[in-house]
């Protein structure tokens, strides 16, 4: 559930130049096209999703970098 | 060679190699042949290269520390060592355990060879993280075509570190970073490098066609790379070419000073007040230049380096704004020593003459540039929280 509002995030704030919806839960965003510029904006449509904030030691490329690590850290800032 | 022994050697170099051509470097906007050659002679091109591949071993500390002394006696050798100690931490940090990248380190402490970075490229913008160009696979074999806007030192350079997307179909932020050698690559030069300072690092744009092994195309993506090493790396050894240039400047006004003192004792000359100020200035950019340093050291050195503090976006926040504050005060302190001298610092042929190093100072904020780093902090502060 969470996984799929993730992706809908993506789709619109991360700038990818390949479908989304072909890439697997943990593909590398970076790899696939995202840049450090669309990394935050994912960031901020993400804490306004889930209605949540990312403390600056998750602010770093690898909690971004995919759908899995990205949900992760939702869990663990939702538990 | 004794760490010690390097710093020693740097400065002979500095004073033997690099002050008495300075001038003319920059007027014939001539590559530094000279200090380049006896940089290569004491081997301190491959000074960071560890022990046991032959090199020195030497830490960043004393890179940025012999990039300071070139940059006192002439900025554009200073900057050319410090671009070409970028590609070779790149490559010590990020290659050292692959058997082709293993095997050029050792090569490059034999044969001394010079970097050059072929990151700029026409119509990215100036932006480091995006490429055009791609790699182009054939078998074993790759071939790139790379249209580069500037390339520092291309036509003297032995080797160049470029950067190009993965493969064909790669997205334009998906990069790769490949070596490639004098003997597989053409340069065609397309313009002209007349600017108003760092004449000598000769960085002009130009066409290049490369080809090379597979091996050559290093396996951790580019991005990985940029914010841990290159980018840090890069900000703290320029640093270290500003200081020297900075102090050049300083001491300059020193002199100066001391000398009014002298023909009149007794008295504190009205522009000891000002030099007390620009010495405030100098120490204020020496010291977070250091701290940058120091904390990167540790950082680097912790067992989390690869995905901890190094790839935060705090991290990238705090490294601009080394970039940015010591890029603005560069330029007011050779200001400010100029002022403290007068005509003479006006003056080209004067032994105060601060018109190369305000000339080479400019180029700090524009070597990419202020307002890009800015409005990337502004985008990053969009989600930082200092919480």
């Amino acid at each position: 559930m969470s996984k799929e509002k993730i992706r809908q995030v993506l789709k619109e704030q991360g700038k990818f130049s390949t479908d989304i919806d072909s890439l697997s839960d943990d593909a590398d965003l970076y790899e696939a096209g995202m840049t450090s510029h669309a990394s935050v904006n994912v960031m901020l449509a993400l804490e306004d999703a889930f209605d949540l904030e990312f403390p600056d030691r998750m602010l770093k490329r690898s909690v971004f970098e995919s759908i899995n690590a990205i949900h992760a850290a939702i869990e663990e800032l939702s538990a | 060679m004794q760490s010690s022994s390097l710093i020693q050697t740097a400065r002979l170099i500095a004073k033997d190699f690099a002050a008495p051509h300075a001038d003319a470097v920059d007027r014939d906007a001539r590559f530094p042949q000279a200090a380049i050659d006896a940089l290569k002679q004491e081997k301190l091109l491959s000074a960071y290269i560890p022990v046991e591949l032959g090199g020195a071993g030497a830490s960043l500390s004393e890179l940025v520390e012999i990039c300071e002394i070139l940059g006192r006696q002439c900025a554009a050798t200073a900057m050319i060592f410090a671009m070409h100690q970028i590609q070779v931490i790149t490559l010590v940090e990020h290659a050292a355990d692959h058997p082709w990248y293993r095997q050029y380190l050792q090569d490059l402490v034999k044969h001394q060879y010079l970097i050059a970075s072929v990151t700029s490229e026409v119509g990215v913008g100036g932006e480091m993280r995006r490429s055009r160009c791609a790699v182009e696979l054939n078998g074993d074999q790759f071939s790139l075509v790379k249209d580069a806007t500037t390339i520092s030192y291309g036509a003297q350079a032995d080797d160049l570190l470029v950067t190009a997307r993965r493969h064909a179909d790669a997205a334009n932020s998906d990069q790769s970073l490949i070596l490639v050698r004098k003997a597989d690559y053409t340069l065609e030069q397309k313009g002209n490098w007349d600017t108003m300072g760092m004449r000598g690092t000769c960085s002009p744009p130009f066409l290049m066609t490369a080809s090379g092994h597979r091996d050559q195309i290093m396996e951790v993506p580019f991005g990985d790379m940029s914010a841990r090493t290159v980018v840090p790396v890069s900000h703290l050894l320029w640093g270290g070419c500003w200081l020297g240039c900075a102090t050049a400047a300083v001491n300059k006004a020193r002199s100066f000073v001391r000398g009014q003192a002298r023909s009149n004792p007794g008295t504190v000359p009205p522009t000891a007040l000002r030099l007390a100020e620009l010495v405030s200035m100098l120490q204020s950019l020496r010291t977070s230049v250091q701290a940058c340093l120091t904390e990167y050291e540790q950082l680097s050195a912790a067992s989390d380096a690869a995905t901890g503090p190094l790839s935060s976006i705090a991290y990238s926040l705090k490294m601009n704004n080394l970039k940015v504050d010591a890029t603005q005060a560069l330029p007011q302190i050779v200001i400010k020593a100029l002022s403290i001298c007068g005509i003479l610092a006006y003056k080209n042929d004067s032994k105060f003459s601060m018109s190369r190093h305000l000339r080479d100072g400019l180029s700090a904020a524009l070597m990419v540039g202020n307002d890009r780093i800015l409005a990337t902090n502004a985008n990053l502060l969009l989600v930082l929280k200092d919480d």
